[in-house]
């Protein structure tokens, strides 16, 4: 990228969740569903003395993208991490059962999630698991008729049970900032100690977890810079390729033929993941 | 005798309820398939088991890690294959004893999120395919490992006893994540429901279809396993009578007031464009 383009480039990463969410529908398309002024925060984190946000950090955006109908939905990665309670995650599962629902109707509905999300949040912990559960269930309904757009940008990346929704995805795309992978470098770190993963050495999670490792190694669709243009774009392309032929989660054959030739004696490095999918996969 | 300690609760399960079935080959130490009767029907069972010597490190307390993310959804989609043109679909039963995902370095490099997804698909499919999907807790249900092994089932039936627990993380790791002692989330789990680690507190969430008490877990036997396989038996029959194939069976319970607003206020504002 040169200076010129450089200046140009508007920020995806920078923005807020309702304005990606702006930013990747036809303009002027936007309606937000469940707004913050309806005032849908978190019962659970009020009682346990917690700020809520009126939104509970997800946007629904539904309106158009191409023309054709689609809905957004955004994690707010800056409330709480991004992680996915009650409300939040019935936002997102319950935008994308009425998308399933409007394809069985013939609407062409598609979806869009931007993942920026720990995962489950704690302090609802089991609500949040069933939410997650819910929103896997209903892009696995939904990927049947269209295709399910998955992007994390970062800087938060996408973890936990929120990891795998991702992984479900008919395309994801990913940016150098991101990272992508179930559990989070701490959590690992602290269960399974800090020589088979130090959390405080960041070129090392990258090299792992950062999306360009995940492009490489055929675990992401497309790896875009940070540019909200280039990003819509992508998103663009993918709506207009329809279903894939294969869903990378119905691979098992080609992934278990991959794992075969693995040899768990020695740890992984990032060549030997990258090799193994660019030629397996 | 009481075999769970060595095998894990899912294994002893698994194998009192397929007693006469055949295990499907092919499969590797932790992910054991059997095909055998439910009621008067063929079904398939699958379990994840524990293997002290696994060549995956991270992998030997019945974790479910990549191998087994993998194979679970191969396991389900050789039935979903084999019974495309059959207008009745065999059902699936998920033994679950699942300690958590496995934390390692291994799997998150060779992408352990996609096998988990792998998993999961291969479940929901099943069940939007027609399959009738069972889910039956055993033991401890975890985080990622129930959301690969089970939460995608038409009904989740789990025994009524102090060993068996659904939860999206330990309490330990759990407490330092959100920056509390291990009393204070416990203080808070007895008031706050979704918090909570004991089985009666999460059936009252309503992701229950059935709790059920017994008498001895660890050794399935007598009056316990046909407690459990006539419980296995009605929910096959509930799944085959319900149309629905989705998973709005469990948003019933006041717990989940929220969900079912949350739906029927998107349902209301959907459609104004």
């Amino acid at each position: 990228m040169n200076t010129e383009e450089l200046l140009r480039r508007k920020s995806f990463i920078e923005l807020g969740a309702r304005e990606r969410a702006r930013t990747l529908l036809d303009a002027g398309s936007m309606r937000e569903l469940i707004g913050p002024f309806e005032r849908m925060a978190s019962p659970w984190l009020a009682q346990q003395g917690i700020v809520t946000q009126a939104d509970d950090g997800v946007v629904v955006a539904k309106g158009r993208i191409d023309g054709a109908p689609a809905v957004v939905l955004a994690i707010e990665g800056a409330f709480q991490g991004g992680s996915m309670g009650e409300v939040g995650g019935a936002k997102i599962a319950g935008a994308l059962e009425l998308a399933a629902e409007d394809n069985r109707r013939g609407i062409p509905t598609r979806a869009v999630i931007v993942f920026e999300t720990g995962g489950v949040r704690l302090q609802e912990a089991n609500l949040g698991l069933a939410a997650i559960a819910e929103i896997q269930a209903a892009i696995v309904d939904l990927r049947r008729y269209r295709p399910v757009v998955g992007i994390t940008a970062g800087t938060v990346g996408c973890f936990g049970g929120m990891s795998i929704a991702a992984g479900l995805c008919s395309y994801l795309i990913v940016t150098r900032e991101a990272r992508l992978g179930l559990n989070g470098p701490a959590v690992i770190e602290q269960e399974a100690g800090i020589d088979e993963y130090d959390a405080r050495d960041r070129p090392f999670i990258w090299s792992l977890t950062g999306g360009e490792q995940r492009y490489r190694s055929k675990l992401a669709d497309a790896y875009v810079e940070d540019d909200a243009e280039a990003i819509r774009d992508t998103v663009c392309a993918a709506l207009r390729a329809g279903l894939p032929a294969h869903h990378r989660s119905d691979r098992h054959e080609a992934f278990l033929a991959c794992l075969a030739a693995v040899d768990p004696a020695h740890q992984a490095r990032p060549e030997t993941v990258r090799a193994l999918y660019e030629k397996g996969l | 005798m009481d075999m769970s300690k060595e095998a894990g609760r899912g294994a002893v399960w698994l194998a009192a309820l397929t007693a006469g079935g055949a295990a499907a080959e092919g499969y590797g130490a932790t992910v054991r398939v059997v095909d055998a009767r439910l009621g008067g029907e063929r079904a398939r069972y699958i379990a994840v088991v524990r293997d002290a010597g696994n060549p995956f490190p991270r992998v030997r307390n019945g974790e479910v890690g990549l191998l087994e993310g993998w194979s679970i959804a191969r396991a389900v989609r050789e039935v979903i294959a084999a019974d495309a043109a059959a207008p009745v679909k065999r059902p699936l039963v998920a033994v679950i004893d699942v300690t958590s995902q496995a934390y390692g370095r291994r799997e998150e490099a060779y992408g352990i999120h996609q096998a988990l997804a792998a998993a999961v698909a291969a479940y929901a499919d099943a069940r939007l395919a027609g399959h009738p999907v069972i889910g039956l807790i055993v033991g401890k249900a975890m985080s990622g490992a129930l959301l690969a092994h089970g939460y995608q089932a038409n009904r989740l039936i789990a025994l009524d006893d102090a060993g068996v627990m659904v939860h999206a993380m330990g309490k330990a790791a759990a407490a330092r994540v959100t920056l509390r002692s291990v009393e204070e989330l416990e203080r808070l789990a007895a008031t706050i429901p979704p918090m909570a680690y004991d089985i009666g507190s999460f059936a009252t969430l309503g992701l229950l279809w059935r709790l059920l008490p017994v008498e001895r877990p660890g050794a399935p036997g007598g009056a316990d396993l046909d407690r459990v396989e006539t419980c296995l038996v009605e929910a096959l029959a509930d799944i085959r009578a319900d149309p629905a194939r989705d998973l709005a069976g469990r948003l019933q319970q006041p717990t989940r007031r929220m969900s079912k607003l949350v739906r029927e206020r998107l349902r209301a504002t959907w459609r104004e464009d």
